[in-house]
């Protein structure tokens, strides 16, 4: 039977010539689709763009873009520019450490929330910028942070309960 | 659409837009770049949107939104001229008041009106904004002129009149002086001469074919012009390639865009579609013998893909590892061809120098630096977003004039140009001219344009770290002495940080940045050292302080401080309490409260909590 994560992956390897020059778009429309590169997806991309293995995976392990493991259903990226470190980038990581016990690139073991760091999102004049599940969120504090993250775990308890 | 076969036909689709435009009796113009779809543009222009069809006003007046006006902190901003009265801080529930008043009404909302921050004086004016009106936005200007999703906006404003002139009119190698006689550097932070480099460039190859590309991945942090001239006018960026293509003799483009910049992307995505469906790109182009075709790519998180050999390999599908430039690229580039690799902002450039001629851009700046240049000014400042000024202009008007000094009214003490390849220059050197050579001089670097202030709450020392780890993470880690050598400069003064700094380290670090600088191969190894050098040796009392007193003087460097609750001060109100995100904090209500040294992770929050300054930091 085809998963839909394999059909996704079909669809993706047949969007695109089968060279190896396009490799990292293929990854980036891996990563976009499922949110990370799994093993079953390097495996594809190097036999469909006739790329070694080894290769495919030293790209896929050289770019931050790609994340090997399935990321949280909810990413918190917080943005480590300049402009957002000497405005008080560190704390929000301060608290999402204690809010969610982890650490840039770890996820937390109910799979709810990855958190990572980004250098510079481009929106310095509003810093410190943190970006959660796609929307901006700018002039951050720890307590606007805390606010939200709270805010997602009430609404997926909600949601566990009623299903 | 229709498809563009000629000049003629060009401007006659120009003169048709322009009349339009000119019907309407009022416009609204509202900033949709990236930093004011952060603080909620979305729903103003959607207000408007429904305002204006409440008052039956659609037809005749144009509500354009456009790309980033680089006022980012003022945002959702908007315009309404032809009063150019100019909104800040808007909210959807503003805007009916702003169409009855001042679109109909042609009188200002008083409560809405811009606030200068040094002065305190309302300004209704956008043009009178000292923002702006110190500038000199020849680039940026333009952003507000059009909705980057529109290509007919661009033509109506005179897009593509530029290589409608140079397919007629001019030789390839006639555009090739031009953008000589500009005296146009690489506005990406190399500063090598556009015009050199398209020479020699045209001059390469064997009949296979050459390649043009617009390096637009922007990873200096700090740094976000690109972003809002890709963003934001997209088909200038389009325009400066196929110029470029035409005067370098290159059928095929490629535009590179970070994964960071998602509305770039975008934008870039749509305008290349545009163009395509215009005839503005593909074969025989404006009916011309001219064929170029331009394909986008993005960038996958690799800061180092900025470096253009990088980016070519990234390109080709590859990792981004540079290569030695003993053969150019220019004359060995992309799939071994003959490639001219250029920024967004140079590309930018070359429609204004085609059309106002080179001695317009040569009369701005100075004679080695000559034009205009944007700069993002971020960090400890009043007034933070993007400046563009002409080459020359001191770090002093910059900083203070234009940036309006210090923010929550701090003591600024240096600012960092250059991203992590640059330095920290201190206010002493304020008056120095901004232009390649001088600051290169100085020990920083113009850059690609990054300038991010810091006031007395910045750690110089921390600053050093915060870029070495950049680029400890940041390197691919192909050379050895910056492999090994960042990594062991990140340990020396991660250890002056940490409280276990020896003085004996600071000629070793010394020794470490002249290996890392001569042993590596690229920019990214070979400038690594520049912020530690520049902030030993502008800032050393500082390092002096962690070493021999184990004190950061700015309170930053959390093993070297502690904070605590005054006894006296504190009423007790519990704010610290419940930000702690450690459980640091102790108290009862109404009673004075404590942190435990022990769990306090010396973050902070509690001090930015408090309202009553009963937290301090030794």
């Amino acid at each position: 039977m085809i998963t839909a994560a394999q059909k996704d992956l079909d669809k993706i390897l047949n969007s695109y010539p089968d060279e190896p020059r396009y490799l990292v778009e293929v990854l980036q429309d891996i990563q976009q689709a499922s949110g990370y590169v799994s093993e079953d997806a390097i495996l594809a991309t190097s036999d469909r763009l006739r790329v070694p293995l080894i290769e495919v995976y030293r790209v896929a392990s050289f770019y931050k873009a790609f994340s090997l493991q399935p990321r949280g259903k909810h990413v918190i990226t917080v943005c480590a520019g300049t402009a957002c470190h000497v405005r008080g980038a560190p704390r929000m990581l301060d608290e999402v450490a204690g809010q969610l016990g982890i650490q840039p690139d770890e996820t937390t073991e109910d799979g709810l929330f990855t958190v990572e760091c980004v250098n510079c999102l481009g929106a310095c004049a509003l810093a410190p910028v943190v970006v959660l599940d796609g929307v901006y969120h700018h002039h951050m504090t720890p307590g606007k942070l805390r606010k939200l993250i709270l805010s997602i775990r009430k609404a997926e308890q909600e949601a566990a309960a009623h299903a | 659409m229709p498809r563009l076969s000629s000049a003629v036909e060009l401007t006659a689709l120009q003169e048709e837009l322009s009349a339009c435009r000119a019907e309407k009796k009022a416009t609204v113009i509202v900033c949709g770049g990236t930093g004011c779809q952060a603080s909620g543009c979305q729903a103003v222009k959607a207000a408007f949107v429904e305002e204006l069809d409440r008052q039956g006003l659609t037809d005749k007046v144009t509500l354009r939104v456009t790309g980033c006006h680089g006022f980012c902190e003022q945002g959702p901003l908007a315009v309404v001229e032809p009063s150019n009265t100019f909104y800040c801080h808007l909210k959807a529930e503003d805007v009916a008041e702003i169409v009855a008043e001042t679109v109909v009404g042609g009188k200002p909302v008083e409560r809405l009106l811009y606030e200068d921050p040094v002065t305190g004086d309302q300004i209704e004016r956008e043009a009178e904004i000292p923002f702006y009106a110190s500038q000199d936005r020849v680039l940026l200007s333009q952003n507000r002129e059009l909705d980057p999703c529109s290509i007919d906006d661009y033509i109506a404003s005179g897009g593509y009149q530029a290589l409608a002139a140079v397919l007629k009119d001019r030789s390839p190698e006639e555009v090739i002086e031009d953008v000589k006689s500009s005296g146009l550097r690489g506005r990406g932070g190399g500063g090598f001469p556009t015009g050199r480099k398209w020479e020699t460039c045209r001059a390469a190859g064997n009949g296979d074919g050459r390649y043009v590309i617009c390096n637009a991945d922007e990873g200096d942090p700090g740094a976000y012009m690109d972003r809002s001239i890709l963003e934001g006018n997209p088909h200038t960026v389009l325009e400066g390639m196929l110029i470029g293509a035409y005067a370098i003799g290159a059928a095929d483009g490629y535009i590179y865009v970070r994964n960071e910049y998602p509305l770039a992307l975008a934008n870039a995505r749509t305008a290349v579609q545009q163009a395509r469906e215009y005839g503005l790109l593909g074969d025989n182009i404006l009916g011309s013998d001219f064929s170029f075709d331009v394909e986008i790519a993005r960038g996958a998180g690799a800061f180092v893909c900025g470096e253009s050999t990088a980016l070519m390999a990234s390109l080709e599908g590859k990792v981004g590892e540079p290569r030695a430039k003993d053969i150019h690229t220019v004359e060995e580039g992309l799939w071994g061809r003959p490639t001219t690799l250029n920024n967004v902002e140079t590309w930018a450039n070359i429609p204004v120098i085609i059309t106002k001629g080179p001695d317009c851009f040569a009369d701005r700046g100075t004679p080695d630096s000559t034009g205009t240049k944007v700069f993002a000014l971020t960090g400890q400042i009043k007034n933070t977003g993007l400046v563009e000024v002409p080459m020359g202009t001191s770090l002093r008007t910059i900083v203070f004039d234009i940036g309006g000094g210090g923010h929550d009214g701090g003591d600024i003490k240096a600012v960092q140009t250059g991203g992590p390849s640059g330095g920290c220059l201190p206010v002493s050197k304020f008056n120095l001219p901004v232009d390649f050579d001088t600051l290169a001089k100085a020990g920083s670097m113009v850059g690609s344009g990054g300038m991010v202030v810091m006031d007395e709450h910045t750690c110089m020392v921390d600053v050093a770290k915060y870029f070495l780890k950049f680029l400890q993470e940041e390197s691919c880690g192909k050379c050895v002495p910056c492999r090994l050598g960042v990594d062991r400069m990140l340990e020396i003064v991660t250890d002056i940080t940490e409280g276990r700094g020896r003085p004996e380290q600071i000629p070793l670090l010394e020794e470490l940045m002249e290996t890392v600088s001569e042993g590596s191969l690229c920019g990214l190894g070979k400038t690594a050292a520049n912020p530690v050098r520049s902030t030993l040796k502008h800032f050393r009392s500082e390092y002096t302080a962690h070493i021999e007193q184990r004190r950061c003087p700015a309170g930053v460097c959390r093993e070297l401080i502690h904070y605590s609750i005054d006894q006296e001060t504190c009423n007790g109100c519990g704010a610290c309490l419940q930000a702690c995100p450690h459980d640091a904090i102790s108290g009862e209500k109404k009673q004075s409260h404590s942190i435990d040294q022990e769990t306090c992770t010396k973050c902070g929050i509690c001090a930015d909590t408090c309202k009553f300054d009963a937290v301090s930091v030794n």
